[in-house]
């Protein structure tokens, strides 16, 4: 096990450090209070660089976190310390590109807030256990998107912006309600 | 998911931070989920709920195990409902609730249904979900299908198999294996990430047997792999399959052309990977090093903090075994200096240190110099290391080097910061008799400004101890006796103390210290006056230029050769009686200290009192123990005992490490041994030493150890005589000797057998 990749948690925080979704595969962090310790280690750590146009890496207590900020969302993923750093980074740009395309380009605090079972579901399926599932955004947002597909439709069939665009939608419909 | 917005610009002006889930509450979101029981299910208004429950969840709300039990039935309901928005957001919330196996039960036949829909999604997820939640039993109910799962044509199915296959192996390997076929087939897949899980879950099937990873690893370095995921793995793989194989050492190693190879790949986390790989090989050549070097290289100028940082970390580690090999990236490391990451600086920095030579040892620290203003105190401390080694490494350069160190002593830092610079003086002043003067001045000064009581104390007790050996011993006075005026009740003792010691080891100075010592018997704390009043009476001579008797030395400054736990243990077991408590019958026995330091390979030098490795009191510990045993009593003075150092491997049955001590004419192994097995009774314990190819050393005495019980480490000592004056080197292999007395718990029956 310990020679595939394994990540150890995925975390979006919003821009003072607070949770908007997280999520843990690890027992390094049992109780939530040691995760909330690891999570505003983290963010005072990153707080004070620049972390917009590329996504940047910190080390600490033996793990590493690449990081990327977008707006007032601060996006973090986490690797034990011998792990693959580009791979890691391939993760974190692939959960901040797949959330751009299922938030239509508006990746902030309060559209993540208002989609937030997007972002759960967008999480789901980029890892499981630890383990990666897929890092190509186009993908990832598409297996989140399929959910407003008919039932039947194999999802090789549907394009993302066909799914976008029923997903769309949904939204509207629903806002309107 | 949000609340209809009404009125937008009005919300906008006044709320800053508006949530959707602004003010929720546990107690009202279980109400909401009542919903889910309703005959004509709502999707939207579900889904909702299911998020705001997510949402309580995520930050850390807990469900008692009623609440949990009671959302789970509901949420079990949802399965009605035909819609698949909410049917994935039921997943999800499943696999959060963690349901016990008689919850299970519930839901089983529904996912079961989901694993073999015709929506694909379905399929993946509830696969999912299933093997999440699922047991033994269940396991093997739904085997075909996960095995049918494996080789779908649909890759999110597939790859929702295979992943829940990896985790299923934790617990259910007998299971899993039956699936090789299956697995093996979808390494063929052409589908990218397909091959990456099967791959993935073939090599866990298989790393029992290093003949079919040895196979596996040969078909797939020949034949195409996918995606750069599935070719990172097979890079892993082939180091792990280079590692166990034998070293035949005839031309180039297997394997090799295929890591070499990989550093030409498109992707970046292949080549890097490849390079790593490489770099970590066992016994690697400088040859071999290079075109992954070159790679890495072209790293550090990448636009990427990524790239930068992940090359210049394996750059740093390479730089511990061949630095000669990375000196060609000096130009660009230096660059790095600046980066604007700070932990892509330090790394460079460090790594400098290690490559530079001497020449380059004066422009290093001058950029340093710039530089460690600019970072935090964590940073400060590993680069403080890093010089510590190379003063070590470039003796000659101790002044800058010295300089330097106590211009930093001087500026604002934390405690673990001091605390580090300090100890690189202290090693600087043991190890380069030059700088002894040099460094006890500016430890000197340092204590005039610290902050820090405890860093005071070890630094009076270090000059105790170093200040008398100097030429001129008087000039430290003055600091010292500062001290006993300006400090706290904690430094004033210590600096009593030193203060004593000079009088005891440099009789000239007996006089001035007499006079000062008075002066100490008026000061306000109790232990102050108490130190000043024991001196006074036993450093002798009142005051005259008179020598101190050596077991007057002794009994004030001499080290408690006993250590302090076992000391404690037999004071709790004393029972008051006419005997009275007699220090004698404390057992000595040192117990080992563990020695695992994840950081630092190889040995960290420490300065002052830092536990577990060698520190002033271990050392002081061992002369005592050394001296103690009548057949090294004439070995004369100990010069010096190295750091442990492992014999065995981790997890053994016997663990032993061994101590060097450094005499004159002899060398002594101290071999400290434990025994881990409880059963086990270990008796007349030897080591039994082939010192064939050591010629010029000869053993003189074995002392063995009579009994090692569980748990409870002893020591057995061999020592060897040794040509003394000149260098000599020696290779020792070891043996470990002894009589072995199982244990077996008898039990008696209070009935007789007929």
């Amino acid at each position: 096990m310990e020679l595939c990749p394994l990540i150890k948690n995925i975390l979006l925080l919003d821009s003072e450090g607070k949770r908007i979704a997280v999520k843990y595969y690890s027992d390094d962090w049992p109780t939530n209070a040691a995760k909330e310790a690891f999570e505003k280690s983290v963010f005072t750590k990153t707080q004070k660089t620049n972390a917009r146009t590329e996504a940047e890496i910190t080390m600490f207590d033996d793990y590493i976190v690449v990081y990327k900020f977008v707006q007032d969302l601060h996006f973090f993923v986490t690797g034990g310390e011998n792990e693959n750093e580009i791979i890691l980074a391939a993760v974190l740009q692939g959960f901040i590109d797949a959330v751009g395309l299922l938030l239509r380009g508006n990746v902030d605090k309060k559209e993540a807030l208002e989609n937030l079972d997007i972002i759960l579901l967008c999480i789901d399926e980029i890892v499981d256990g630890g383990i990666i599932l897929e890092t190509d955004a186009n993908v990832i947002a598409g297996k989140v998107a399929s959910h407003s597909m008919d039932a039947g439709a194999p999802l090789s069939e549907q394009t993302i912006t066909q799914a976008l665009a029923t997903a769309r939608e949904h939204l509207t419909r629903s806002l309107l309600k | 998911m949000a609340q209809p917005l009404v009125k937008k610009d009005d919300d906008r002006d006044d709320e800053v931070d508006y949530s959707p889930f602004m003010g929720i509450e546990k107690g009202a979101v279980l109400q909401e989920a009542r919903v889910f029981n309703d005959p004509q299910l709502d999707p939207r208004r579900c889904s909702q709920v299911i998020t705001k429950l997510l949402y309580l969840l995520n930050q850390g709300e807990t469900f008692t195990k009623v609440e949990a039990t009671e959302v789970f039935f509901s949420v079990t309901k949802l399965f009605q409902s035909k819609d698949i928005g909410l049917r994935r957001m039921v997943y999800v919330m499943i696999k959060e609730l963690s349901p016990s196996a008689d919850e299970v039960i519930i839901v089983t036949s529904s996912l079961m249904k989901d694993m073999t829909s015709k929506t694909d999604m379905y399929r993946a997820n509830a696969i999912r979900v299933l093997c999440r939640i699922t047991d033994g039993t269940l396991l093997t109910q739904i085997e075909r299908y996960l095995k049918q799962a494996i080789v779908d044509k649909n890759p999110v199915v597939a790859s929702a198999a295979l992943v829940s296959g990896i985790h299923l192996l934790q617990t259910n390997p007998e299971i899993v294996k039956r699936w090789s076929n299956e697995v093996q087939e979808a390494v063929q897949s052409r589908a990218a990430l397909v091959q990456f899980h099967a791959l993935a879950l073939l090599h866990q099937i298989r790393q029992n047997d290093r003949l079919a990873v040895n196979k596996l690893v040969s078909s797939l370095t020949k034949g195409s792999v996918r995606s750069p995921l599935a070719q990172c793995l097979l890079i892993r793989y082939t180091s792990q399959v280079i590692r166990e194989s034998a070293n035949t050492q005839a031309g180039d190693r297997p394997f090799y052309d295929f890591l070499e190879g990989c550093l030409r790949h498109k992707a970046e986390m292949v080549i890097f990977e490849a390079a790593r790989a490489i770099t970590e090989l066992n016994g690697v050549t400088n040859r071999e090093l290079t075109p992954a070097i070159t790679v890495l290289q072209h790293f550090l100028s990448s636009s990427k903090p990524v790239l930068r940082f992940a090359a210049v970390r394996t750059l740093n580690k390479v730089a511990m075994t061949h630095p000669m090999a990375v000196t060609n990236c000096n130009i660009d490391m230096e660059s790095l200096i600046s980066d604007q990451n700070r932990s892509i600086a330090t790394l460079a920095i460090t790594t400098l240190l290690k490559t530079g030579n001497e020449s380059s040892v004066d422009r290093l620290m001058k950029q340093i110099t710039n530089f460690m203003s600019d970072i935090a105190d964590e940073f400060k401390i590993v680069v403080v290391e890093a010089i510590r080694s190379l003063c070590l490494k470039f003796p000659l350069k101790y002044k800058s080097l010295m300089n330097f160190l106590s211009n930093i002593l001087r500026e604002e830092g934390g405690f673990d910061y001091k605390k580090a610079i300090v100890d690189s003086i202290v090693i600087l002043i043991r190890d380069i008799p030059e700088a002894k003067e040099s460094g006890l001045l500016h430890l000197c000064e340092f204590i005039e400004d610290c902050e820090f009581t405890y860093l005071s104390a070890q630094i009076l007790h270090f000059l105790g101890i170093e200040g008398p050996k100097t030429s001129d011993p008087r000039k430290y006075i003055r600091y010292i006796y500062n001290r006993v005026h300006l400090e706290n009740a904690t430094v004033r003792a210590a600096a009593v103390s030193t203060l004593a010691k000079f009088g005891a080891m440099v009789d000239t100075l007996k006089p001035h210290i007499f006079v000062l010592l008075r002066r100490c018997l008026f000061d306000n704390d109790d232990e102050v006056r108490d130190r000043a009043t024991l001196y006074l009476n036993t450093l002798g001579g009142d005051g005259a230029v008179v020598q101190t008797g050596e077991d007057v030395k002794e009994f004030l400054f001499g080290s408690l050769d006993i250590p302090l736990a076992n000391l404690e243990n037999s004071l709790k077991n004393y029972e008051p009686s006419e005997e009275s408590f007699d220090i004698n019958y404390v057992p000595k026995e040192v117990k080992t200290q563990p020695l695992a330091e994840k950081k630092a390979p190889g040995k960290k030098p420490t300065g002052l009192g830092a536990p577990p490795a060698t520190s002033l009191s271990t050392v002081d510990s061992y002369e005592k123990l050394l001296s103690s045993i009548p057949e090294f009593a004439n070995f004369g003075k100990l010069f010096k005992s190295s750091a442990p150092v492992e014999l065995t491997e981790a997890e053994t049955e016997y663990a032993v490490n061994v101590v060097k001590h450094i005499f004159d004419c002899h060398v002594v192994f101290q071999y400290n041994c434990t025994n881990t097995i409880p059963e086990q009774l270990l008796e007349n314990v030897t080591v039994v030493v082939d010192a064939s190819e050591a010629e010029e050393f000869a053993e003189v005495v074995s002392k063995p150890l009579r009994s090692l019980p569980y748990d409870s480490p002893g020591q057995t000592f061999v020592a060897f005589e040794k040509p003394e004056g000149i260098p000599v080197v020696g290779k020792f292999s070891n043996m470990l000797r002894f009589i072995v007395k199982r244990l077996i718990q008898v039990l008696v029956r209070p009935r007789m057998m007929e």
